[in-house]
């Protein structure tokens, strides 16, 4: 923990030697981000519920969603980075330290330039929040927690298959950056083979899905069991174990390069 | 300090096994001085690597200070020192001295320990003039100096360096050469080199590894080694034979006191 921050904090003032990039990258990131809300408000005013849900209620799932992958992405996020790390050669570098190379990993090049999107997210969701009633509010903290775990596993996930398919980051990209946009929107929108699989099989439902659900006092529109929308803890611990494991595979088949 | 007992590293190439390391056993012991020669891909970088923790070996086991590289390469980072001639482990946009103070924080070394360390190093190595300077600005034999502090200020028992002074001109690497030789003399720290550079071997070292095909295929002081190959005036030519008359070698016996016993051959 206090080795991520001290190299968190080491690359935050690295990358502020280049200010101008540093601006511009927050500015765009957050641009960028903002037409996915446009989007959505377009696609309002054609209709008045998408999947059953009313704009509030999918800006909430925008929001929460947003959050979690902004939070996981900033924080560790750059762990997807791994396969230019191996190429390189730096990540020998990072083996020959006290430090777990996860943490390292995890905080190279900490950019406080993704701050952008996670700035579009809590807006997104604190104009949302009214439709939170008071009662169910604590789920809210609870999700993003778990939402945040179960991101930051998917991208250890997604670095662990790096450590044997060096060129094959783009596999992973599809569970991270699909997985976003995935839990942006209510999952009635999507056929239920679909929902079914980020439920038992990759569990992105529980990013958001299952414990807003909970939270805005909803029927599951495919009739799932109602335990699931508090399987969210559950659900993060283990995919969080999974990756740790994968991770500890992935290192003792590193194949470093050949000089 | 450094020992190695029938280890062996396989890679998987387009689905063949081939193995890049095969039945290496040797032993440095405290406070020796160990060159480590080879052609380019017979096994030298593979073998650093597993004795750092880096890699895991397929077969056979490592120890060095007494631990297991693979399964302790955090508390091994902590007492063995590791430069990488072709790599550096500084911060590129930060001032040599933040990679410094990083490192400190990093290796949690005491903070008058590491005063005093870094400032002996700063005067032997003469980093003065470039503390403040950003590394990506650094010539590479400042930058190497840089690299090899950083490697030292926990005060490690073993330093491992791979190729520490490729591409250096003549003054920087007699520089870094005269440094590793009082490192060693002076604090008795254990040096396991891999080079390319004879004239590292010839000033350096008081005992040689020849990799060759993944195995050990000379164990010997300078001299012994420039006694296989009779008529050669200058050890490049001596290494040049070795290389190009070089077939993979059969497993050999170990040897065990580095100084005592005659050279074993197999090349």
């Amino acid at each position: 923990m206090g080795d991520y921050l001290l190299l968190a904090w080491t690359w935050a003032r690295a990358s502020a030697q280049y200010r101008t990039s540093f601006v511009v990258s927050i500015v765009s990131s957050f641009a960028i981000n903002a037409l996915d809300v446009i989007a959505i408000g377009i696609v309002f005013t054609h209709v008045t519920t998408l999947g059953g849900f009313s704009l509030r209620e999918v800006m909430f799932l925008y929001g929460t969603g947003g959050v979690s992958f902004a939070l996981a992405d900033l924080l560790f996020g750059n762990i997807e980075r791994l396969s230019q790390h191996i190429r390189a050669g730096t990540f020998d570098t990072m083996l020959i330290r006290p430090v777990s190379p996860f943490v390292q990993m995890a905080a190279d090049g900490f950019g406080a330039h993704r701050i952008g999107r996670l700035a579009q997210a809590a807006i997104v969701l604190g104009l949302a929040l009214p439709v939170v009633p008071w009662s169910r509010a604590w789920m809210v903290p609870v999700m993003i927690l778990c939402g945040i775990v179960i991101f930051t596993a998917v991208f250890t996930l997604g670095a662990a298959l790096q450590f044997v398919l060096v060129d094959a980051p783009e596999l992973a990209n599809a569970f991270t950056y699909g997985g976003v946009t995935l839990t942006q929107y209510p999952l009635s929108v999507y056929g239920e083979q679909l929902v079914r699989g980020v439920t038992y099989i990759v569990p992105l439902a529980f990013v958001n899905w299952q414990p807003a659900l909970y939270v805005l006092g909803r029927p599951d529109p495919l009739g799932l069991p109602g335990w699931l929308r508090f399987a969210a803890p559950l659900a993060a611990l283990l995919l969080a174990g999974a990756a740790a494991l994968a991770w500890r595979a992935g290192l003792r088949r590193y194949r470093s390069t050949g000089s | 300090m450094i020992e190695t007992m029938s280890l062996g590293r396989d890679f998987k190439v387009r689905g063949a096994v081939v193995a890049a390391v095969h039945d290496l056993t040797f032993r440095v012991e405290a406070g020796e001085f160990v060159g480590c020669l080879g052609p380019n891909g017979a096994g030298k970088s593979t073998t650093i690597k597993m004795l750092t923790g880096i890699l895991t070996p397929t077969r056979g086991r490592a120890s060095v200070a007494g631990l297991d590289p693979a399964r302790q390469r955090k508390t091994l980072a902590r007492r063995i020192g590791v430069v990488f001639g072709q790599r550096t482990t500084l911060w590129w946009d930060l001032p040599l001295r933040d990679s410094f103070e990083l490192v400190r924080l990093l290796y949690k070394v005491d903070r008058s320990r590491f005063t005093a360390r870094l400032a002996e190093l700063t005067e032997v190595l003469d980093l003065g003039p470039f503390l403040r300077t950003p590394v990506r600005q650094l010539s590479l034999g400042q930058r190497m100096r840089g690299d090899i502090t950083a490697a030292l200020l926990h005060d490690p028992e073993v330093l491992v360096l791979d190729e520490p002074t490729i591409g250096l001109d003549v003054v920087a690497k007699a520089e870094v050469r005269s440094f590793l030789a009082r490192l060693n003399a002076d604090r008795g720290t254990t040096v396991l080199l891999t080079t390319h550079d004879l004239g590292d071997v010839e000033r350096l070292c008081r005992r040689v590894l020849l990799i060759d095909h993944g195995r050990l295929a000379f164990d010997g002081s300078v001299p012994e080694l420039r006694a296989l190959v009779p008529g050669q005036e200058s050890i490049e030519d001596v290494v040049a034979h070795l290389y190009l008359s070089s077939t993979p070698a059969a497993p050999r016996t170990p040897r065990r006191t580095p100084d005592a016993d005659p050279p074993t051959v197999t090349a």
